[in-house]
């Protein structure tokens, strides 16, 4: 099973995506460069804080004005070094943005403080909301007295997760019906900004192997309950999304039967219409359970 | 050519004035003289980065562990947007200007600021602006709680407090917009003969691009701001989806008054660190036209990169590489001036003074931020940085160690000049010390928890991001307290202490003009103008 979030609590998860992957190997690979540069800087600079202390009786050399020669290097070496760095991460703009060839498309919509989404082609007609589980919400008031640490996910956990199918080309088109939010999963390394007016796009594909659980937040500041519009998104095999879809479907023409007169009785709701937390327990064994 | 402001003339002026400063309470409300003004700004600038410090330090307390057990997110939110605006509006960019006040008439040779009663007003303005801003708490509704970025349309949710928000951003805008021209004109009109630009001091230099970039840019946020409040009370639309507007708009209009912004922030701490380290090393600063170069660079880039805020909104491809370009160019003249300040301290005589201290940490922490720059400047990767403590933690290292230090090492500089007393060393040293060690346990681990996916501006957290955040918060309230060491040692230092010399530090080098004035230094500095050779 997958855990939550692959980060190690100190870095960027490298995630289970082709692009996150890509974009965990260019941040390692930056990262790196600066490190070798401080290695130089940094040592230039404390060489010259032991070295040439006065107390050490060092005599200044009053005659180091300037060189045209060294400024010169340190001006060109730089400049090739930002070259080196910004060719990888030019191709991998380039991949982040072709959206063709989606397989399945989701429109995302941002609420001030939930999630709605809405499938569309083979899936198209589900459509649900998703706001902070339960648990969370409760423990999430000022002074509950509820220990986060008692509440699984505490934070990171919702109602509907996204279901999504691995192996597949999977585009968002995001929007908002309020104010700014973003879309996050740090696992998939997609995020993008979420706003009213715009659709912005996004994909993502996850690994075929590496169904579970995914977790992300809103990335951007979207008023008070900012912080607790978790995004939760789980990935199931093309075989178990297909059949959530016909069991989502099922519930669908069940609930859009015309039978207005017919009393509403929960308890005759067949399984299949359970809201997704249980149907993702039964098609996914391994989902750690509260 | 005859300079008006040239010896015989001063002298006379001077004498009208009886050089003298006026007595009580007129003397700070009438006050034209630029030392006067400088100390009002500086004083103002401290009260500020005290209050933003409170605010941190509720945003720290909250962050401490997860749950919420002090403040409501409503008012968590208010904290982080105004811990913002004061920081930026009251604390950093006024003590730049306190700092140009006292340094600038000095350093070139002048006896004053060229424009003293717009320089009266361009003080004046900000107690009421910022009395303004922080009483936006009492009002219903609260303070503005979109951020200080104030994007629309969350900005225009706030409460009744919205206007006055506006106002006060008005005004702070005015204020710097006088401050900008009237250090132009100064710089500009009133250098003693024989100064010409190039020989300049590169803290006048750093300031004189600072103020052409608050007078490109500071009319940008006003506009925007007004933009806001239009949509907000007359039905416009121009941020609004609804009625055709656009709200990316705004974040451009806001961005492209931003990026110069972070930089006003820095470029006179630059200056500054370029007077420290010659003096210190007893050496002239290596490569100081190539640094003014750099700087003008610098402030000509910061125009053209302000859509490296908003990678993740969605823009073209050609446009997110254009931006990746320009902003990794960023690094080249910073490059050049963090390579050029350690060819200075290269076979030089090093001592290490306290505003020498702050420098050191200033070229290494800053230098950290820059880093983290780069990094952040990386398209790709900054998806997955943006809008995470990552961000937080970079900003904060060049915003602390780098602005903040940078004025904290001329004040330590300086002051023994404009108080004439010396300061005490070991307490100096000691506040040095504590915040260099708190500032890197506060700023350091929220790189990790950006990294781990900690979002920014959140009130509350997953139990993940526990730890990083307890050490962060230590750091913080460490960092907080440690800086009533820095106010007590600036008021002993005011009350009296070891008379200080001329020259102050040992072996100054010799292009300082404030260096040879008496300390404390003459309420006109430069009765008659000195010659330069």
């Amino acid at each position: 099973m997958i855990s939550a979030n692959t980060s190690n609590g100190y870095n960027l998860p490298i995630g289970v995506t082709g692009l996150s992957k890509a974009m965990y190997g260019l941040h390692m690979e930056v990262f790196w460069i600066c490190v070798g540069i401080a290695v130089v800087v940094f040592g230039a600079m404390i060489y010259s804080l032991v070295k040439f202390r006065k107390s050490q009786g060092a005599i200044p050399d009053t005659t180091m004005l300037h060189s045209t020669k060294v400024e010169i290097i340190w001006t060109i070496i730089p400049v090739v070094i930002l070259v080196v760095m910004a060719i990888p991460a030019a191709d991998l703009i380039l991949k982040m943005e072709d959206t063709r060839n989606s397989e399945l498309s989701i429109r995302v919509t941002g609420y001030q403080w939930k999630w709605q989404y809405q499938y569309m082609d083979a899936a198209e007609g589900i459509s649900f909301f998703s706001t902070l589980a339960q648990d969370s919400n409760f423990a999430r008031q000022l002074n509950s007295g509820i220990d986060p640490k008692s509440v699984p996910n505490y934070l990171l956990d919702v109602d509907k997760p996204l279901v999504i199918p691995s192996g597949t080309k999977v585009r968002l088109l995001l929007t908002s019906q309020d104010v700014i939010h973003a879309w996050w999963v740090p696992d998939f390394g997609a995020k993008r900004s979420v706003i009213p007016g715009f659709v912005n796009e996004l994909w993502f594909n996850v690994d075929p192997g590496k169904e579970g659980i995914y977790r992300g937040q809103c990335a951007a500041l979207c008023g008070r309950d900012h912080g607790f519009m978790p995004v939760v998104v789980d990935v199931r095999t093309p075989e178990a999304f297909k059949q959530w879809v016909v069991e989502q479907k099922a519930a669908l023409k069940q609930a859009s039967a015309p039978d207005m007169s017919a009393p509403a009785v929960p308890a005759t709701v067949p399984p299949a219409a359970q809201p997704p937390r249980s149907a993702q327990v039964i098609s996914n064994p391994s989902t750690p359970t509260p | 050519m005859a300079n008006p402001y040239d010896g015989a003339h001063t002298a006379d002026h001077s004498h009208d004035h009886g050089g003298q400063p006026a007595t009580g309470i007129k003397r700070w409300l009438f006050a034209t003289n630029h030392k006067d003004i400088g100390t009002m700004y500086l004083v103002f600038s401290l009260i500020m980065f005290f209050i933003g410090g409170a605010m941190a330090m509720v945003i720290r307390a909250e962050l401490f562990q997860p749950g919420l057990q002090l403040v409501d997110p409503a008012f968590f939110n208010q904290m982080t947007t105004n811990h913002a605006l004061v920081m930026i509006f009251g604390a950093v960019m006024p003590a730049f200007v306190g700092l140009a006040n006292w340094m600038i008439p000095m350093q070139i040779g002048a006896p004053d600021m060229a424009l003293p009663r717009m320089n009266n007003f361009s003080f004046w303005i900000l107690p009421f602006a910022f009395t303004l801003l922080l009483s936006t708490f009492f009002v219903p509704g609260g303070a503005a709680a979109g951020g200080w970025t104030l994007y629309p349309p969350l900005s225009l949710q706030t409460g009744d407090s919205f206007p006055m928000l506006i106002f006060a951003i008005h005004m702070m805008g005015i204020s710097s917009i006088m401050g900008a021209i009237n250090v132009i004109v100064t710089i500009m009109n009133m250098r003693a003969p024989g100064m010409n630009l190039l020989k300049m001091p590169l803290f006048c230099w750093s300031w004189l691009i600072t103020a052409y970039l608050l007078i490109a840019v500071m009319p940008v946020l006003a506009g925007a701001v007004t933009m806001l409040l239009t949509d907000h009370f007359f039905k416009t639309s121009f941020f609004n989806a609804a009625g055709g507007g656009d709200p990316v708009m705004f974040e451009h209009i806001f961005w492209f008054f931003g990026h110069p912004e972070v930089y006003i922030m820095i470029l006179p701490a630059f200056g500054i660190i370029s007077e420290i380290l010659p003096t210190f090393s007893r050496k002239p600063l290596f490569g100081a036209t190539s640094m003014i170069y750099a700087i003008a660079s610098i402030a000509f880039l910061s125009f053209i990169v302000w859509g490296h805020h908003m990678f993740a909104d969605g823009m073209p491809v050609a446009a997110q590489l254009f931006y990746m370009m320009a902003t990794m160019l960023i690094a080249v003249p910073t490059g050049v001036k963090v390579f050029n300040w350690t060819a200075t301290m290269w076979r030089g005589s090093l001592s290490f003074e306290p505003p020498m201290l702050f420098a050191l940490s200033f070229l290494f922490l800053f230098t950290i931020g820059g880093f983290s720059g780069v990094m952040l400047a990386i398209v790709p990767v900054d998806f997955q940085y943006n809008q995470t403590y990552f961000v937080v933690a970079h900003f904060h290292y060049v915003l602390v160690p780098g602005a903040v230090f940078g004025i904290m090492a001329g004040v330590y500089y300086w002051l023994p000049k404009w108080t004439g007393h010396m300061y005490s060393m070991g307490l100096a040293k000691t506040h040095f010390w504590l915040s260099t060690i708190f500032v890197n346990v506060l700023f350091f681990p929220q790189h990790f928890l950006g990294l781990a996916g900690m979002p920014r501006r959140i009130p509350d957290y997953a139990v993940q991001f526990t730890d990083w955040n307890m050490v962060s918060s230590i750091g913080g309230f460490g960092f907080g307290l440690s800086q009533i060491l820095f106010a007590v040692v600036v008021v002993q230092c005011i009350r009296g202490g070891k008379k200080a010399t001329a020259e102050v530090w040992d072996g100054t080098h010799p292009t300082g003009l404030e260096w040879t004035l008496p300390s404390p230094a003459p309420y006109h500095s430069f009765a008659t103008a000195p010659e330069i050779k």
